[in-house]
């Protein structure tokens, strides 16, 4: 039993990271309709920012991320202006390989300017374990802190864009673009706004993967990107609750297939898991069912 | 099969077509038979209690204003949904289970409202496509390039320029489909549902976006179908010169329902029909 | 010559690249022979046809069906895995290292073919997106299984295998051929540019010769319109089938080629970002156009290696992605394409056909 939870429990703390990147997705599809494979390296980039404010500047933990959520947020709206924009009426496959392409560039671009070498990222979430049942069950700071930070980006995100005015523009552009810049609103900066807040979501899960996961290497993004992209496509892409469910479930199942099943296959069961879903449901957890009109 | 060819034919319009339809149909069952179909879409009833029945090669109409649900009898029609209700018989068959692919292979051609074409084959290999199964060797043969693909090609080439030399087409036949002119990717569709070898050609709007003129041709070339393939056409058309002009059974639909039945002149006349299209005669 | 241009411009297209290949092998294989190609050149013979048989059959899949596959280097995979094993099993049954060779491309082919049967059923129910990252999840399951297997062969030539656990009981004149996550590291290198260049060959051939055939249309049809090309009455799911396992089969086969052109191979070689290379070549050459596949194939997998890139040590990569961005923006942007698009026009003009498939 104390077994069960703890790994429940480290699952829900890996689907919370897992949550707050597939956001990121989640968004830029419902928005761009593209896959942005790029946003797995985007998270790299914030590790690794935060990282250089922690160990070598000696900065506060908290400046560090608030650091390494500016510098991804520009990073995302400069690579969403270079590379994206200009092949917003491309097929999308072209827009694909591009952002194939984005990803190569920052991967290599960080080997080049920080080395290839693995760096142990600092533990800054310092503190006591909650005991809980007698002491049976710890539940470390690390997951407290991204279960909260999970709950609030999720709450922060549906009040965003279900009250807000750039929240609404978000939802129109995403139902019909044409329609949406028609009623006056501008597409070009409600999509630059949309990669700015999913790069910030990066840079904030990258620094809560590192916590959990401290070995940061150039390629450090590429498996949780392509985890959490299937998180989103697993809770149904475009759907903001559909990334925080297919997150968490993603997170769990990856530990219960790891600690009951076998640790090599833990990421075969994962994806198998993901096929399942899509077989039963199309369109993911939480997708629109879409009727194609004859 | 007896029992069905007894019971009087309902046909949509049987007097006046009379004279037009060889003498072998007149005692036949229809090609195709609705009874009570209908269709929910959640809790929307979008076409319900559908009856009608077309002769073996009779030109009919279905009409009515936007959104009565013309469309979806054409997709019920031709399994691209399933109905939620009711049956449809082609030729005495009940296509219940039946996918899209199979209804046709059964009988049934279609064309659709936003033309829908292989864009990037040639106007050849489209129409190659719908003869697609009455042309007969298997990949192994295509790929092995065996005596029997030889044959089969040429057999498939001819047929379809001959298809299109009917249509006065042949001469665009290494075109690419999507480069072609408005008018001729119509065209073209209704040769690539021939091609299907059909009793019965379904025809979505076949004159939206046509010029009187060319509306006059589709006319010509609609009965030019039925007279050379002896076949039956059931066309959705919001032209009326076209439908009263060569329809000899008109069938009108108002929010899912069929509210009129008859020849071109009872349908010009009836109330109800009037009022859906024109709206209630205020009382002075 | 006056011949040549009375084929329709899609079938002139298909001569040329099969002369184009044959011209390359004619001028390629004396040089390797004399030793005039210089020793990176001449190791990349092989990786670059298995490259370029890997890019055709994705082009098959992307540009002919029509579908967006992220698992390709799966097939790789299996065929690479399937073939090494068939190869080593029969290393004393067939001494001859042609023939094993094509024996063992065969089995490699079959094997990526059955794989590709059973991925396809779950795959072709799916569109669009979500049909890709159903891939990508094959490709990354596939990974994972090769890397837990254990394959043998014991005294009496025997095949034992078992999944997870290393093999204990080859017995007396065993030897190991899968070793799990090592994979397999000591290959008789049986692959020769020759073979290399027949494969080639019967790909473009299966390739060509499907597509202009009565499945090859219904395949196109189904990618150019799926509603339309079921209202005449094609069985979806069949063709899709078709090309997808087809592809798959190929796939496998350069697998093979591969794997036996290397001295040892090892699971994680045919990951995500191999699938992705791949793609790269596809839409860079041109989706649906197979000269255009092995240029692209050819062309990036020496570029890196060139004395110019090697110059560049460090950054090559990087250069790389670069290059990678400029050619879709600058493809992509409708001003260049206005500019090509008016050129083709005049060249349609002048021949009196419409454009070219395949």
């Amino acid at each position: 039993m104390v077994i069960f939870l703890t790994r429940l429990i480290n699952g829900i703390s890996l689907g919370s990271v897992y949550a707050i990147i597939a956001l990121g997705y989640t968004m830029v599809y419902g928005i761009a309709k593209m896959l942005n494979f790029a946003h797995g390296d985007v998270i790299m980039v914030g590790a690794y920012v935060c990282f250089f404010a922690i160990s070598t500047y000696h900065l506060n933990p908290v400046v560090g991320v608030l650091l390494a959520m500016v510098v991804c947020t520009l990073l995302g709206m400069v690579i969403e202006r270079l590379a994206y924009k200009p092949l917003r009426q491309a097929p999308s496959l072209a827009v694909l390989i591009t952002a194939i392409g984005v990803s190569y560039f920052l991967q290599n671009g960080a080997q080049l300017l920080w080395g290839s070498n693995n760096k142990m990222f600092p533990a800054f979430l310092k503190g006591d374990a909650l005991q809980l049942m007698d002491g049976q069950l710890r539940v470390s700071v690390t997951t407290v802190v991204n279960v909260v930070v999970c709950v609030v980006v999720m709450l922060a995100l549906t009040w965003f864009t279900g009250q807000t005015k750039m929240g609404k523009a978000m939802r129109a552009c995403s139902e019909d673009k044409g329609a949406a810049q028609l009623m006056g609103i501008n597409v070009d900066t409600t999509i630059s706004m949309t990669f700015a807040i999913g790069s910030a979501l990066a840079a904030v899960a990258g620094v809560l993967y590192m916590s959990s996961y401290p070995i940061l290497v150039p390629t450090t993004g590429s498996m949780p990107g392509i985890k959490a992209f299937t998180a989103a496509v697993f809770g149904g892409i475009g759907s903001i609750p559909g990334a925080l469910l297919g997150g968490l479930l993603l997170g769990v199942i990856e530990i219960f297939a790891g600690g009951y099943i076998s640790t090599q296959l833990q990421n075969a069961i994962v994806f198998a898991v993901l096929i399942v879903v899509l077989l039963v449901r199309p369109t993911g957890l939480l997708g629109k069912q879409i009727r194609e009109k004859v | 099969m007896s029992e069905r060819q007894k019971r009087p034919p309902t046909k949509l319009v049987p007097v006046p077509s009379v004279n037009k339809i060889p003498e072998r149909d007149i005692n036949k069952a229809p090609i195709l038979e609705c009874q009570h179909l209908g269709i929910d879409f959640g809790g929307l009833t979008a076409v319900n209690d559908f009856n009608m029945a077309i002769g073996r090669t009779e030109i009919a109409g279905l009409i009515g204003p936007n959104g009565a649900g013309k469309t979806t009898v054409f997709n019920l029609l031709t399994k691209v949904y399933q109905p939620t209700r009711g049956t449809i018989l082609l030729d005495g068959v009940d296509t219940h289970n039946m996918t899209t692919a199979q209804v046709n292979k059964a009988g049934i051609a279609r064309t659709f409202q936003n033309i829908r074409l292989f864009n990037n084959l040639s106007v050849e290999d489209n129409v190659k496509v719908g003869l697609h199964n009455q042309v007969k060797y298997g990949m192994f043969q295509g790929v092995l390039r065996l005596p029997g693909y030889w044959k089969e090609e040429k057999r498939a080439h001819e047929s379809a320029m001959e298809l299109l030399r009917i249509f006065d087409m042949e001469d665009l036949a290494s075109h690419q489909a999507g480069s072609l002119p408005y008018g001729a990717q119509r065209r073209l569709e209704i040769v690539r549902a021939l091609a299907t070898n059909p009793s019965l050609l379904l025809l979505d709007e076949p004159a939206a976006g046509m010029n009187p003129s060319e509306t006059a041709d589709l006319m010509d070339n609609i009965v030019k179908i039925r007279d050379t393939f002896h076949i039956a056409v059931l066309l959705i058309e919001h032209d009326m010169s076209l439908v009263m002009g060569i329809c000899e059974g008109i069938c009108v639909l108002n929010f899912g329902e069929i509210i009129a039945k008859g020849t071109p002149d009872e349908i010009k006349n009836d109330p109800q029909v009037i009022e859906a299209y024109l709206g209630k005669k205020r009382e002075v | 010559m006056n011949k040549l241009k009375r084929l329709s411009p899609a079938t002139r297209s298909n001569y040329l690249t099969y002369l184009g290949v044959i011209l390359a092998f004619a001028i390629l294989q004396p040089m390797a022979a004399g030793g005039k190609l210089s020793p990176t050149l001449q190791g990349q013979l092989v990786p670059i046809c298995a490259y370029v048989v890997m890019t055709l059959s994705l082009n098959l899949t992307v540009g002919v069906l029509g579908e967006l596959s992220l698992g390709h280097a799966g097939f790789m995979s299996v065929g690479a895995f399937s073939g090494a094993v068939a190869a080593s099993a029969l290393q004393y049954s067939i001494p001859n290292g042609g023939l094993r060779l094509a024996v063992a491309m065969v089995i490699g082919a079959v094997f990526a073919g059955i794989v590709g049967v059973l991925i396809s059923v779950p795959v072709l129910r799916l569109n669009g997106d979500y049909l890709a990252i159903v891939t990508l999840a094959f490709g990354q399951i596939i990974k994972s299984i090769v890397e837990n297997l254990y394959v043998g062969v014991d005294g009496k030539g025997m095949l034992h295998a078992s999944f997870l656990k290393p093999l204990t009981s080859l017995g007396e004149g065993g030897r190991m051929i899968v070793n799990g996550p090592m994979g397999i590291p000591n290959i008789a290198e049986i692959s020769s540019f020759i073979a290399g260049f027949i494969l080639i060959l019967i790909t473009l051939a299966v390739i060509f010769n499907l597509v202009n055939s009565r499945a090859g249309r219904a395949i196109m049809a189904i990618r150019d319109n799926r509603i339309a090309a079921e209202s005449v009455g094609l069985n979806i799911t069949k063709y899709k089938m078709m090309a997808f396992v087809t592809s798959a089969a190929l796939a496998g086969a350069a697998g093979t080629l591969f794997a036996l052109g290397q001295p040892a191979i090892v699971a994680s070689k045919f990951d995500f970002n191999t699938s992705i290379l791949i793609l790269v070549y596809v839409v860079l050459g041109g989706q649906g156009k197979m000269w255009g596949s092995i240029i692209a194939a050819t062309f990036l997998t020496v570029l890196p290696e060139t004395p110019a890139m090697r110059g560049l040590a460090d950054y090559r990569m990087l250069v790389y992605a670069v290059v990678l961005i400029v050619v879709m923006l600058v493809t992509n942007s409708p001003a260049i394409q206005s500019f090509f698009s008016r050129f083709q026009k005049e060249a349609e003009r002048e021949n009196g056909k419409g454009g070219e498939q395949a």
